[in-house]
């Protein structure tokens, strides 16, 4: 058996026992078991290539042509063997762009729209999986609009799709993991790291420090201990950064910051910002599955079961789409989902490999309590006081603004939308909605969870015009665009 | 903003703003315009300020291109093909009529 890759919406089925989303460590472990079990299984990933976030270009890179990316990475290589040798087709290049739920209970059918190569296709499937993963969290700070600044996350896709390492001085900063992960990857591969500025307030070790004995069980401290001690070697560290603002007028030039009760200015051409990452739960939220605000990481993430079933019958979510989790916990997380999704189809019970991922899984997770308190992203961070820092990219909405509008008792998020129209650019919310969320809690001392987040509608991206109108129309909709009866 | 650290296997020609670039055949035309130097690719729409790609992963929209005619692309979720033509943007975009 092999997987068959479809580039050519034609050549789609119109049906699948489980059409899953995303080709990262869930959507390649659940295409996996669903295949094991004899589905028809259909992979859809935007990206040219299988592997996801963490083990993005896995089906090019080797370990002997590219040692700097590091044991974590050489994971992937098995889990993505495992895939080919399944009989799913996988789909690259394909945005799923709408998802909605048909009937209810178990004869349920989800009905999904996707974009291949230009042109869009309807694929019904009765049961789907949610592998959308994760996107780093915004870090709206004075500046982070000029080119020259990226995420952390972008600059990693750089060095691991492309082998292309940043032009100095290189300063990196925020919180959490990646920050020295990608540091450690840019060392190793020759590269240069003029700073790294942490913005993690002091005082979140004091309350990470319950959960620190699991911590020390988990295989994350001393791998990220010994890689702490590499980089800080190497790299001038400045800790409890505050005020921080990047400097210049077409182009970043240089970061200034308080560290240590002193103003700091140091040039920069390549800034690169971190806090963290957070579920990306558009198609999801689109779908109308329930989502919930998960105080301990800061985010919205998706109601799941212990099997990955959302509030939708229809649709399971694993990986870092249903909560941050890491690489590892995906990938037991996607075989548990989709086996449960696949004996779903088939009416069949329970499952003894299940069982084992589900212990797997847990041991996987010890250790993510320490590391989502000790690298909880300051508030200052999340939910800025400067009025002039943009918030809303697309729309160029500032804090200000959304600040004025919530001191005037604007409802929530979706009120917020059509008052100052963001989140209603290209990017439809995803850089947006945390800040807009934390913005209107702060400003208006409501919690998070009361203050919701953006209802999402399909297209969640943007499809040209003539994709949508070339799909098949119910007769019902044609009358309501058109007044007429004359099909499509 | 970002320099090549291997050799690139093949290399296909893409036409940017009207200059001619031999890039990478692997890359994303957003990656290859980074290794070009290139970290502006167009001006926001609302008060035009200068962008360029932020995410790399098809998040953020800072990125839009038009490539081959098209408008808006995701520069960073297009892989390079020899003879594109890539072309940054300015304002707001424009109805084209006659499907893509
Ligand atoms: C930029 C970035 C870099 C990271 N680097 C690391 C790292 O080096 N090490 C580490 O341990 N962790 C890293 N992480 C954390 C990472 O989220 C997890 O380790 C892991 O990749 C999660 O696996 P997943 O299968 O849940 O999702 P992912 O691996 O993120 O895969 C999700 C996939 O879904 C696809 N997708 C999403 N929406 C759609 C749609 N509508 N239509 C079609 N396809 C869609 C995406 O293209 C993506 O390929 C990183 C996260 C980010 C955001
Ligand atoms: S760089 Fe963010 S979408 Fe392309």
């Amino acid at each position: 058996m092999t997987l068959t890759i479809i580039r050519n919406a034609d050549d789609l089925s119109a049906r699948y026992d489980i059409a899953i989303v995303g080709a990262g460590p869930a959507g390649m472990a659940a295409a996996t078991e669903c295949a094991r079990l004899g589905l028809a299984v259909v992979v859809f990933d935007e990206n040219a290539e299988a592997g996801g976030q963490i083990y993005r270009a896995i089906e090019r890179n080797t370990r002997a042509g590219r040692p700097y990316l590091g044991s974590d990475y050489g994971r992937g290589a098995g889990l993505w063997a495992a895939f080919c040798a399944t009989a799913a087709s996988h789909v690259p290049s394909a945005a799923v762009w709408s998802l909605e739920q048909q009937g209810e209970g178990a004869a349920a059918l989800a009905e999904l729209r996707v974009s291949v190569a230009g042109r869009s296709r309807i694929v019904l499937a009765r049961r789907v999986v949610l592998a959308t993963g994760a996107t780093e969290r915004p870090m709206p700070v004075r500046g982070w609009t000029l080119p020259g600044v990226m995420s952390v996350g972008a600059a990693q896709i750089a060095l691991k799709a492309s082998a292309l390492l940043p032009e100095g001085p290189v300063v990196l900063t925020g919180s959490g993991p990646l920050l020295y992960l990608y540091a450690d990857q840019v060392l190793a591969a020759g590269g240069t790291i003029d700073a790294i500025l942490e913005t993690t307030p002091r005082r979140n070790w004091l309350r990470a420090a319950p959960h620190v004995f699991s911590f020390l069980a988990s295989p994350y401290a001393w791998k990220g201990l010994g890689l702490m001690l590499r980089v800080r070697r190497a790299v001038r560290v400045f800790r409890a950064v505050t005020a921080l603002e990047i400097t210049g007028k077409d182009r970043a030039d240089g970061v200034t910051f308080m560290a240590g009760g002193k103003t700091v200015s140091l040039p920069a051409r390549s800034v690169f910002l971190h806090q963290g990452v957070i579920p990306h739960a558009n198609l999801a939220n689109a779908a109308g599955c329930a989502l919930a605000w998960n105080d301990r990481q800061k985010c919205f993430a998706p109601v799941v079961d212990g099997e990955g079933r959302s509030t939708r019958p229809a649709i399971f979510i694993a990986g870092d789409g249903n909560g941050i989790a890491g690489a590892v916990v995906a990938e037991f997380d996607g075989r548990i989902a989709g086996i449960a999704a696949g004996l779903e189809v088939l009416g069949a019970g329970s499952s003894e490999a299940s069982r084992r991922f589900v212990r797997l899984r847990k041991r996987a997770l010890r250790g993510r309590a320490f590391i989502d308190l000790a690298y909880q992203p300051a508030l200052s961070f999340r939910a800025p006081a400067a009025g002039d820092v943009v918030a809303c990219r697309c729309e160029e909405v500032s804090v200000g603004a959304i600040r004025e509008a919530a001191a005037l008792g604007v409802a929530g998020p979706n009120q917020l939308k059509t008052m100052l129209r963001c989140g209603m650019g290209p990017c439809q919310g995803r850089m947006c909605a945390a800040t807009v969320t934390e913005l209107l809690a702060d400003a208006q001392q409501r919690h998070p969870a009361d203050v919701g987040t953006y209802r999402l509608r399909p297209p969640i991206k943007p499809v040209p015009l003539c994709e949508i109108a070339a799909l098949p129309h119910t007769s019902e909709a044609v009358y309501a665009v058109t007044g007429g009866h004359s099909g499509h | 903003m970002f320099r090549k650290i291997e050799n690139p296997k093949d290399l296909v020609t893409i036409v940017v703003d009207g200059r001619e670039l031999e890039v990478d055949a692997t890359a994303s035309v957003a990656a290859a315009l980074l290794g070009a130097g290139m970290a502006t690719v167009r001006r926001s729409v609302v008060t035009d300020q200068p962008r360029g790609p932020y995410c790399l992963m098809g998040i953020c929209f800072e990125c839009l291109v038009t490539i081959d005619g098209v408008q808006n692309r995701q520069a960073c979720m297009v892989p390079v093909r020899d003879g594109m033509t890539i072309s940054s943007q300015r304002g707001a975009r424009t109805t084209q009529g006659g499907g893509r």
